[in-house]
């Protein structure tokens, strides 16, 4: 066991974690942050995407006890009494059928619009298209997706 | 996942007595290799000794025409790095253009050189750079480290600190992609050094990244894309799948070589 206490959405959050507790099952088992959703077992569909210091990463693939003092940011964590420009963005454009992959698509169309913000780039809908390489959709095609991003990238 | 101790030791002595102290230890670094191959029992380490919170192990520096990259830096830190840019932006790009950007916000160079995958991208990087890769114990040279597929000259234990990397006069790596999996279908670097060209190729050999003397002899009379042309690539010790047949990745690695070099300039 390691004890771990992170900053998990604003709040914190402890526990005693067996080694191989990946992020991704401390999120929705100890914390019941089921937002985050597990799609694949080979760390290529990014449903599971979440920040961690502001980073998009892939919760299944990280150990929860290497995190101590570490921010992590959830799906869950992104409304603060109104929903946050990329979820209204998603709602408004279709981005979205059954849902299953929108959390992932969610928290990395957040990092690439802060990365893209941060260099001073423009985030073209080339370059979504390559930034969502990680994160795989079985319904909607892309192209919701990619305006959702685009149309939150606007508003952010 | 099987179960398994989680260390995060402050110091290389610490790294190492909890290694020789475990029954069966794993360095960790970001995971992206390891943890997925544990998920599948593919993997079963008793202890797992996270090395990123060793100091130094992500410290990115230039002194003269070097740059020395930490072990534990990641491909973001790499691809996103003035210094690496400064002394060589194709390997800054190299780095940029691994997995997706999740995955380069975790996983680390020495990762993937520890791990030499036959269809990563680094290990291309580094041997046509004639890189050098510096442990705990000793100094070794790209051209001695990789040994093969999945093999590497390390020790049991032995744990990457570092990669030294000098100016190359020209540099570019070009890589086709396997559009599933983001590795390397082929992925051609070149080097244009004080000692000629280099030419390293990934994703292709049965025994891993290899130099192409063919390769390196034409572009070291004639550094131009055209000079691949009269060069003959052969399919033999060349990998088949269901990706694609050894003659496909030969003629691949002509055309990477031909882009790569069109790449440097
Ligand atoms: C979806 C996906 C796509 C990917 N696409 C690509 C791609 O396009 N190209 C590519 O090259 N790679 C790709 N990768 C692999 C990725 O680059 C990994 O990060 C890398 O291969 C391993 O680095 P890591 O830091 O994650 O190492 P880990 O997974 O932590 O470790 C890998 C191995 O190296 C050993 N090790 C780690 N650090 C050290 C050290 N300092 N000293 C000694 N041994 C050490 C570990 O014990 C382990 O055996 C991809 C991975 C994923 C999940
Ligand atoms: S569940 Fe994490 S990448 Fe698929
Ligand atoms: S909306 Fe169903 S997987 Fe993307």
């Amino acid at each position: 066991m390691t004890s771990v206490t992170m900053t998990v959405n604003g709040k914190a959050a402890s526990g005693d974690v067996p080694g191989e507790t990946l992020l991704s099952d401390f999120l929705r088992e100890h914390l019941r942050l089921t937002g985050t959703h597990v799609g694949c077992d080979t760390s290529q569909c990014g449903a599971c995407v979440v920040h961690v210091d502001g980073k998009a990463v892939k919760s299944c693939t990280v150990l929860a006890a290497s995190l101590d003092g570490a921010e992590v940011t959830t799906v869950e964590g992104l409304a603060n009494g109104e929903l946050h420009p990329m979820q209204v963005a998603f709602n408004e454009n279709h981005g979205l059928q059954c849902g299953f992959c929108t959390p992932g698509m969610i928290m990395s169309g957040i990092d690439m619009i802060n990365r893209y913000k941060a260099e001073g780039k423009e985030l073209t809908d080339d370059a979504i298209r390559h930034e969502l390489e990680g994160n795989i959709c079985r319904c909607t095609g892309y192209h919701n997706i990619v305006r959702s991003i685009k149309d939150a990238a606007a508003s952010m | 996942m099987y179960a398994v101790n989680y260390h995060k030791p402050a110091s290389i002595e610490d790294a190492v007595a909890a290694i020789g102290g475990a029954d069966e230890a794993k360095i960790l670094a970001g995971g992206q290799t390891l943890l997925p191959t544990m998920k599948q029992h593919l993997a079963a380490p008793s202890d797992v000794i996270d090395i990123r919170g060793i100091g130094g192990m992500t410290d990115i520096a230039v002194r003269g025409d070097t740059v020395t990259i930490g072990a534990a830096a990641t491909h973001a830190a790499v691809a996103g790095s003035n210094e690496v840019g400064s002394v060589c932006p194709a390997l800054a790009a190299l780095a940029a253009g691994i997995g997706d950007p999740a995955v380069r916000h975790m996983g680390t160079i020495g990762g993937s050189i520890a791990n030499n995958d036959p269809a990563a991208d680094y290990p291309a990087g580094l041997l046509a750079l004639g890189a050098t890769i510096v442990t705990n114990n000793r100094e070794i040279a790209a051209d001695e480290f990789f040994t093969g597929m999945f093999t590497t000259a390390l020790e049991d234990g032995e744990i990457i600190t570092a990669i030294n990397v000098s100016a190359p006069g020209k540099a570019a790596y070009a890589k086709f992609r396997n559009p599933a999996s983001r590795y390397a279908m082929v992925g051609v670097f070149v080097a244009k050094t004080g000692d000629g060209a280099r030419v390293a190729v990934t994703g292709a050999g049965e025994d891993g990244v290899f130099r192409h003397d063919g390769l390196e002899q034409a572009l070291g009379t004639n550094w131009s894309p055209d000079a691949v042309d009269a060069v003959a690539v052969s399919a033999d010790g060349l990998m088949s799948d269901i990706h694609a047949s050894a003659d496909y990745r030969a003629h691949l690695i002509k055309v990477m070589a031909k882009r790569a070099v069109a790449a440097a300039g």
